[in-house]
């Protein structure tokens, strides 16, 4: 499957109090929350982001804290795919558990340039003005999540909602 | 081949002697710890699932910490819920204002060597510090584990970490993870286990190694684990022989040994705004500062406060300065009442608050204005963690944070 | 014709031999307090409306930071901050987190006879030890920092003869929250609330100051003890000397005078969201509570700790409710603590606060959600005070609230 889409560059360590800080942690809502996405580091970040977009990252995006809401945020914002070094442990899980697909890739990120597009032939290779990244596929057991559209909707299946 | 500790531990849960790390296995989950910011997402999940009952209610604790006492009108409502939640679905184990979660899992008993836990918050790498492998997880994939008891786990690799010798006077566990955790870099233990060992480690009390074992995710690890021993078996009210044996073999597969002289460690601290930008305290000396902080599930047990109380006792915080102490439980609040210790405390000028998180979950309890700096004991230091960015916190022990808060600027503790 | 001691010490800071009420006089001022409620906002006027800013006499100034403690947003912090400063560059004497104002005020620097400006309403409490204090905002208090002047208006005295003693469970707070329910929000309005007779004088400093400090919730411009021996026993605790003792004159005029016997007071609330909607617990039993509150400067000390303890120890409070205690100071803490006071709070279930104006100011430390009912020994029940617009407030005493926490309910088992 092909996804492209223009990219937004940010840097190494991206935690989880700047994807979203904890004063917002207490609203009810998911939507309630994303307009504060990266406000510490890039305030007009989330106000800028178009479905489809895609984040390019350096390494340990997401690392910090256990809250959900940061992949989920980022879903929400119909970011296609988050392409980074290197991934924080809890926020990887947490992502597919959100169907949100994350690519690891040590070299694209060195390159990258902020509004440029990219374009990624999931489990197979990115291509970035005329060169091609390999990348590793997911193991099966994760891609089998995001394909059934995140944990929840896994869970529902097996419960017999679907 | 010799077994790792984690592989023992997921061994033992699932009954065999065939895994290894990097295999994909789904654990039978033995405790699980939901905090208050995030049930009500866990209770949405959960029922969105279509989960009707949870799979053993009494292997569930729903505790309040960050939001305890609440400081806005909307964080009642988490209450609420998991007061619905926990009576709907027969969650007897709520503590509504007891501390902080990390403190109470094993102060209250609920985890043992052996177990097998997961959190809704990062640091329940904590309590491998008593022999569990414990880690956390999103509301999600607590939804999940509550539905079906269970989850899936790559079993990480370990690295271990062996420290040997006696530590300095002015030296601490917090020095010691600070100091591992700048070798090894924020990611540097990404996806592993920390297995700690060494003599220094056999000498350390379970609150000093639960301060280690509460960092270790800072490293990126997945969970950290010391071998359980006297000391642990008499912290979690369990006979020895209910002890498992879990101690890394000599011949287990490390995919890297890391070793400390004990004598060779200095205090240090993590800069802002990175939890591996560590210096030594003596390179840091002088530095004026606004705020020192005292508490957290890192650094917020007796013998925390009791040395902040020996280096404060008939001595004043200075002037213009804010000493906040927050004690990690109600347990600990008491028994530091009994012990003179928060009367030295408080004679000295520190702010006590209620057990909780308090400051450093970053909703109140000391926010800072523009330009601030502040020492604190928890275990992040992040952009924006603690007031605007441009407020800069150090992460110290607690020996250091009572040092500087004495003399107002950063200090080495005097021991 | 005689004066009235308010009269008295409002002559003596007029530098006159006499004032009568209705006079308009200006006045030396002994001591100005200001907190972080508002003292960033006079920095402000100071530093940008002054065309030549200078402080009087900076030894008459206290700042203290008692309102938001610890800081709660980084707005409150930059507050502080500017108070902090401009209290280190002026060497103005500067309390943080060490108290409520009035409790410190009390505690370190009120003496008989003085004339005290507040930039908090509740200054009114200092009349406890006999001396004329009052809250007055910004602009006055700005004036008075920089002049060290202001003028008052000699108010009309309202005299309230206390006889008798409480019945067993009957409080100090029961006669205030009574006689406010009594007269009304304004029926003291502008008004000197003078108390007296043999029921005054059986008080504690630390009970009289729970009917001074709601002088201002019937609408005074202050409440107001003579000093007598109680007066000189906490002086000298405190190391103090009086300014002036002063008394009524016998012959002293008072617009009205109120007489209640202290004997027939019951335990009372006022209910959500009117301080004079004064009723019996009786009328209000059962109603569920969500948080209860114990302190504030109007009953956050020793007394309504210990009263607080007896009623609390060997029961656990209820699971749904909240139950905060802050004393008014660290010196109430510290007695609190080696009472063991507090271990019979936190065994209670009970959260110990940082001494603070804590859920009383309802800004950010146990702020109380939408639909619930807070049952609280502050000063005010105003529709939002405690937290969500709607939620609720009901004023009691000590021992009122601690039962309520208990059972859920108010009145609980008493």
């Amino acid at each position: 499957m092909k996804i492209e889409g223009r990219i937004w560059v940010l840097g190494d360590d991206i935690d989880t109090d700047i994807i979203i800080p904890t004063e917002y942690l207490a609203l009810k809502s998911i939507e309630d929350m994303k307009k504060f996405a990266f406000s510490p580091l890039r305030p007009e970040l989330a106000g800028s982001i178009r479905p489809g977009d895609i984040i390019v990252a350096g390494k340990n995006f997401g690392c910090g804290s256990s809250r959900e809401q940061a992949p989920e945020i980022i879903k929400s914002l119909q970011v296609s795919c988050v392409i980074a070094k290197s991934f924080a442990r809890i926020f990887y899980r947490n992502a597919i558990n959100n169907g949100l697909l994350l690519i690891e890739n040590a070299q694209l990120p060195d390159v990258a340039t902020e509004g440029e597009n990219i374009t990624v032939s999931i489990g197979e290779f990115a291509e970035y003005q005329g060169v091609r990244y390999e990348l590793s596929p997911l193991p099966r057991n994760l891609m089998e999540i995001i394909e059934a559209g995140g944990l929840v909707a896994a869970m529902r299946k097996r419960n017999g909602l679907e | 081949m010799g077994y790792t500790s984690i592989e023992k531990i997921i061994n033992n849960n699932l009954k065999t002697d065939l895994v290894r790390a990097n295999d994909i296995v789904t654990v039978n989950v033995d405790r699980v710890m939901i905090h208050d910011i995030f049930i009500p997402f866990v209770a949405d999940k959960f029922e969105e699932m279509g989960f009707t009952k949870i799979w053993d209610p009494d292997k569930v604790v729903l505790i309040y910490d960050h939001l305890v006492p609440t400081s806005r009108v909307e964080d009642v409502r988490h209450f609420q819920i998991g007061d619905t939640f926990a009576a709907k679905y027969g969650i007897k184990n709520v503590h509504r204002s007891d501390g902080i979660c990390h403190q109470l899992m094993t102060e209250a008993g609920y985890v043992k060597p052996g177990d097998i836990v997961f959190g809704t918050d990062s640091h329940t790498t904590t309590y491998g510090s008593v022999g569990a492998f414990s880690s956390g997880v999103g509301y999600t994939e607590m939804a999940a584990i509550l539905g079906t008891g269970q989850l899936w786990v790559k079993v990480p690799e370990t690295i271990k970490v062996i420290i040997d010798g006696k530590l300095p006077e002015n030296v601490m566990s917090k020095d010691i993870i600070l100091r591992l955790i700048g070798d090894l870099g924020t990611d540097g233990a990404n996806y592993k286990a920390l297995e700690f060992t060494g003599s220094t480690v056999a000498n350390m009390s379970t609150a000093s190694c639960m301060t280690i074992a509460n960092m270790a995710v800072e490293a990126g690890a997945k969970a950290a684990i010391f071998t359980p021993d006297e000391k642990t078996a008499f912290y979690c009210s369990v006979s020895l022989n209910d002890v498992p044996e879990i101690s890394g073999d000599e011949d287990a597969d490390y995919i890297e040994e890391i070793h400390y002289w004990a004598e060779d460690l200095v205090p240090v601290m993590a800069c802002p705004s990175s939890v591996d930008k560590i210096k030594p305290v003596t390179e840091l000396l002088g530095t004026p500062i606004d705020q020192v902080f005292i508490g957290s599930c890192t650094n917020g047990r007796l013998e925390d406060l009791e040395i902040a109380a020996r280096i404060l006792a008939d001595k004043k915080v200075a002037d213009y300065v804010k000493l906040i102490v927050t004690p990690a439980s109600r347990e600990v609040y008491k028994q530091a009442a009994k012990n003179g210790i928060i009367e030295a405390l408080t004679k000295a000028g520190a702010i006590i608050t209620h057990p909780g998180c308090g400051l450093c979950c970053g909703r109140s309890g000391g926010i800072l204005s523009e330009g601030e700096r502040v020492v604190a004991t928890n275990n992040r230091n992040f952009l924006g963690r603690m007031g605007p960015p441009s407020v800069e916190i150090y992460l110290s022990s607690p020996a250091v944070a009572a040092s500087t808060a004495l003399a107002g600027h950063i200090a080495l503790p005097e021991l | 014709m005689g004066m009235t001691i308010s009269e008295k010490i409002l002559a003596k800071a007029a530098g006159r031999d006499r004032v009568s009420a209705g006079e308009i006089h200006t006045v030396d001022i002994d001591r100005l307090m200001s907190n972080d409620g508002t003292t960033h906002l006079t920095i402000d006027m100071f530093n940008t409306i002054l065309k030549k800013p200078r402080i009087a006499d900076k030894d008459k100034l206290v700042f203290i930071i008692d309102h938001n403690v610890p800081a709660d947003n980084p707005k409150t912090a930059a507050a502080h901050k500017k108070m902090r400063d401009f209290a280190k560059e002026h060497e103005i004497a500067f309390y943080e987190g060490k108290g409520v104002c009035h409790q410190i005020m009390m505690e370190e620097y009120v003496r008989p006879g003085e004339l005290i400006f507040g930039a908090d309403s509740h200054t009114c409490t200092y009349g406890a030890l006999g001396a004329f204090g009052t809250g007055v905002g910004n602009t006055d208090f700005l004036y008075a920092i920089v002049t060290g002047k202001s003028w008052v208006m000699v108010p009309h005295s309202l005299r309230f003869h206390l006889t008798g003693r409480f019945q067993e469970g009957v409080y100090p707070r029961d006669l205030i929250l009574t006689i406010i329910g009594d007269i009304g929000a304004d029926g003291a309005t502008y008004k000197v609330m003078e108390f007296t007779g043999d029921g005054a004088k059986a008080m504690s400093i630390n009970e009289r100051m729970v009917l001074t400090n709601m002088a201002v919730e019937a609408g005074a411009k202050t409440g107001i003890f003579q000093p007598d021996e109680k007066t000189a026993e906490y002086l000298a605790a405190c190391g103090r000397e009086p300014k002036y003792l002063l008394e009524s004159d016998p012959d002293a005029v008072y617009e009205k005078e109120y007489y209640y016997d202290l004997s027939k007071i019951r335990p009372v609330v006022a209910r959500p969201d009117n301080v004079d909607d004064v009723v019996s617990v009786d009328e209000v039993k059962n109603v569920i509570i969500h948080q209860a509150f114990i302190g504030s400067c109007n009953s956050g000390r020793i007394e309504e700790l210990r009263t607080a303890a007896s009623i609390l120890k060997g029961h656990k409070i209820h699971e749904g409710v909240r139950l905060l205690i802050a004393p008014a100071s660290n010196t109430v803490y510290l007695q609190a603590l080696q009472e063991g006071l507090l271990d019979i709070f936190m065994d209670a279930g009970a959260m110990i606060m940082n001494s603070n104006c804590s859920v009383c100011w309802g800004s950010c430390q146990g702020v109380i959600g939408e639909g619930e009912v807070l049952i609280s020994t502050g000063t005010r029940n105003f529709k939002g005070r405690a937290g969500h617009k709607d939620s609720k407030v009901y004023l009691a005493s000590a021992a009122t609230v601690a039962a309520s926490a208990v059972t859920g309910k108010i009145g609980g088992h008493r």
